[in-house]
C-alpha cells in the first residue's frame, strides 16, 4: 500500500467510522423511550450494530496508524472539528417521525453503498462491508415499514412525517458528494463512488415515500460540510456527553 | 354435586398437583387468590425489568469506552426482553399489557425499590450489574420452581441471560478496583451505595413479610425472603474481598456454627421510605415511563389506522 494511498485509507476509515459512532449515539437515546417496549428493543439493537460498526471502522484505523492509538482514541479524543461524520447522523433524535425518516434515508443509503464496499481491493473494508450489509437488510425493512404506517397513518402521524422529511432533506445531498481523498479511492477500487448512488438512492426513497402519502421536497436547500469537520452545533454538545467520563479520567483502563 | 363441592374438589386437585411439584398451565383451574397473587408478582417483576432499562440508560452516551457501550446496550435489550416475556406471562392469566401498563404508571402496581435509587457514576453500572442483577439472581434461579408454568420457564430463559449481566458487571467493578486511585474510589462509592439496597431487594424479614406464607404454601415462592438474603450476603462477602474493596458492612462476621455470614441490620427505616416515595427517583422514573408512553400515543394511533386502511383495501380486494 502506497503511503498516499494508505493516508487516505485510514482517513476514509475515520468517517466511516464517526457515521456509525455519532448514529449509534443517537438511537441509543431512543432506549426506554421508544412508543413501546418492541420498539425499545429495536432501537437498541440498531444502536448496538452501529457501535459495533464504529468499533470495527475504528479498529482498523488504529491497526493503519499503527501509532498506540485505539478505537477509543478517535471515539473519545478527538474534538467535533476533527470528528468527520455527514451532518445527517448528528442531528438530534426530534420526534419518532424524524427518527424513522433519518434511519429510512441512510438505511437506504447503506443497502446501495455496502453491497459496493463489499467488492472493496482492501479485504478489511470488504469484510465490514459483509458483516454490515445483513443488518442494514432488517434496518431497512424497519424504517420503510414506519415511514409507511405513519405517512399513511394519521392526520397527525402524516403532517410529523412530512415535516421530517422536509427538515431533513436538506442533509442528504452531502452524502453523495466526493472529496479528493475519496476519489482517490474510488478509483483505486479501494473506496465507493457513491455519485454513481445517487439516482438508484432518490429513485427508492421517493417510492416509499409516494407511497406512504408523502411529498417529495425540492432540492432547493442544501447544508454539507461534515467531511471537512464543519458541524452543526449539536455534535459539540453529544461529544461533550459521550467523552465526559472518558476525558475526566485520562488514561485509565475502562 | 353443589358448585362448592365443586369449587373445593377443584381446589383439592389444585392442591394435588402443587404438591406433586406439577405445574400449573393457563387452562387448568386455579384459586382467584393464586391467579390474583400471580399476577401481582409477574407483573411486578415485568415492571422491574422495563423500569430498570432507566438508571443504565442513564449511562448509555457516557459509557467510557465503545466496548463497555456495546455491552451495557446489549444489556439494557436483554431487559427490555425480560419484560415483554414477563408481560406476556402475566398475560395467560387473563390481564393485557395495557392494563398493567395502566396499573404501573397510577402508583398501583410496583416496581423494585432499588431503581429509586439514583445511577450517578460508572461505577454504578459496575454495581448494579454485579449487586442487582446478581441479587435478582439469587431470588428468580428460585423462582425456576415456581408452580406456575409460564413463570418457572421464563425465569429459566431470563436467568441465564442475568448471570452474563452480573459477570459483565462485576468485570466492570474489577477493572475500577485494579485500576487508577480515583477509579478504585469510584468503585468503593458504588458498592458502598448499592450494597444496603441490594439486601433490602430480597424484601422485609419473614416475620414481617405480607405475601409470604400462602405463596410459600402454593408454592409460587420457594424460599424465604431471609434464606435467599443470606445467599446473597454469603456469596457476595468474597466478591468483595476479592475485588479488594471494604464491605460496607462492618458487623459483617463468618459464623463457623451455621455456615453463615453473620451481619449487620438492615435499615429498614430508609427501605420503607424509599417504597412510600421518598427515594431520589420515585416520581422521576414514573414521570419518565408516562412522558414516553404518551409522547408514542400518536405513533401507536398511526399504527391502528394504517392497519384498518390496509384491512380495508383487502377487504375491497377481496
Ligand atoms: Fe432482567
Ligand atoms: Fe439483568
Amino acid at each position: 500500500m502506497s503511503d498516499t494511498i494508505k493516508d487516505a485509507t485510514i482517513e476514509y476509515a475515520i468517517r466511516l467510522g464517526d457515521d456509525a459512532n455519532v448514529l449509534g449515539h443517537r438511537i441509543s437515546e431512543w432506549v426506554s423511550r421508544g412508543p413501546f417496549l418492541e420498539e425499545d428493543i429495536a432501537y437498541a439493537n440498531v444502536a448496538l450494530d452501529y457501535i459495533g460498526r464504529a468499533r470495527m471502522f475504528y479498529g482498523y484505523a488504529s491497526e493503519l496508524t499503527n501509532d498506540g492509538r485505539t478505537e477509543d482514541d478517535f471515539a473519545y479524543m478527538r474534538d467535533d472539528r476533527q470528528y468527520r461524520n455527514l451532518l445527517l447522523m448528528e442531528l438530534p433524535k426530534e420526534d419518532f417521525a424524524y427518527s424513522q425518516v433519518r434511519q429510512l434515508f441512510i438505511d437506504i443509503y447503506y443497502s446501495l453503498f455496502l453491497p459496493e464496499l463489499v467488492k472493496s481491493k482492501d479485504d478489511t473494508l470488504a469484510a465490514i462491508a459483509a458483516k454490515a450489509i445483513k443488518e442494514t437488510r432488517y434496518h431497512l425493512r424497519r424504517s420503510r415499514d414506519w415511514v409507511l404506517r405513519l405517512g399513511d397513518g394519521t392526520e397527525e402521524s402524516h403532517r410529523r412525517t412530512q415535516r421530517a422529511v422536509d427538515s431533513l432533506w436538506g442533509y442528504t445531498h452531502e452524502m453523495f458528494e466526493l472529496d479528493d481523498t475519496e476519489q482517490l479511492l474510488a478509483d483505486s477500487g479501494i473506496g465507493v463512488d457513491i455519485t454513481q448512488l445517487r439516482d438508484e438512492w432518490h429513485r427508492q426513497v421517493s417510492a416509499i415515500l409516494t407511497e406512504a402519502t408523502l411529498n417529495i421536497p425540492e432540492d432547493g436547500w442544501a447544508v454539507r460540510g461534515g467531511r471537512i469537520g464543519y458541524h452543526t452545533e449539536n455534535l459539540g454538545h453529544l461529544l461533550t456527553e459521550m467523552q465526559f467520563v472518558h476525558r475526566s479520567y485520562p488514561g485509565c483502563q475502562w | 354435586m353443589s358448585s362448592e363441592e365443586q369449587t373445593s374438589l377443584q381446589e383439592q386437585q389444585f392442591m394435588q398437583k402443587i404438591n406433586a411439584e406439577e405445574k400449573i398451565e393457563p387452562k387448568d383451574w386455579m384459586p382467584e387468590k393464586y391467579r390474583k397473587n400471580l399476577i401481582r408478582q409477574i407483573s411486578q417483576h415485568a415492571h422491574s425489568e422495563v423500569i430498570g432499562m432507566q438508571p443504565e440508560g442513564n449511562f448509555l452516551t457516557r459509557a467510557p469506552s465503545l466496548r463497555r457501550k456495546a455491552i451495557l446496550l446489549s444489556k439494557i435489550q436483554d431487559e427490555a426482553g425480560h419484560g415483554l416475556y414477563l408481560y406476556s406471562a402475566a398475560e395467560t392469566l387473563g390481564i393485557s399489557r395495557d392494563e398493567m401498563i395502566e396499573a404501573l404508571q397510577s402508583g398501583r402496581a410496583k416496581y423494585a425499590s432499588i431503581f429509586n435509587y439514583p445511577a450517578l457514576t460508572w461505577g454504578d453500572m459496575g454495581a448494579i450489574g454485579w449487586l442487582v442483577d446478581g441479587a435478582a439472581i439469587v431470588n428468580q434461579v428460585s423462582l425456576q420452581r415456581t408452580s406456575y408454568g409460564p413463570y418457572a420457564r421464563g425465569m429459566i430463559r431470563i436467568c441465564k441471560e442475568e448471570s452474563f449481566h452480573q459477570r459483565q458487571g462485576y468485570d466492570i467493578m474489577l477493572t475500577l478496583a485494579n485500576g487508577t486511585s480515583e477509579q478504585k474510589a469510584m468503585a468503593q462509592d458504588s458498592l458502598n451505595r448499592f450494597y444496603w439496597p441490594a439486601l433490602m431487594m430480597f424484601g422485609p424479614h419473614d416475620s414481617e413479610s405480607a405475601h409470604s406464607a400462602k405463596s410459600m404454601e402454593w408454592k409460587i415462592k420457594r424460599e424465604t425472603n431471609d434464606d435467599l438474603r443470606q445467599k446473597f450476603i454469603d456469596q457476595t462477602a468474597s466478591q468483595i474481598e476479592f475485588l479488594g474493596l471494604e464491605h460496607p458492612d462492618k458487623e459483617l462476621k463468618w459464623n463457623e456454627e451455621r455456615g453463615h455470614y453473620d451481619s449487620g441490620e438492615i435499615d429498614w427505616e430508609e427501605f420503607h421510605n424509599v417504597i412510600a416515595g421518598n427515594g431520589h427517583c420515585n416520581r422521576q422514573r414514573l414521570e419518565h415511563h408516562i412522558k414516553a408512553h404518551e409522547e408514542g400515543a400518536w405513533v401507536r394511533e398511526a399504527l391502528v389506522a394504517y392497519n384498518a386502511k390496509k384491512q380495508a383495501k383487502q377487504a375491497e380486494v377481496a
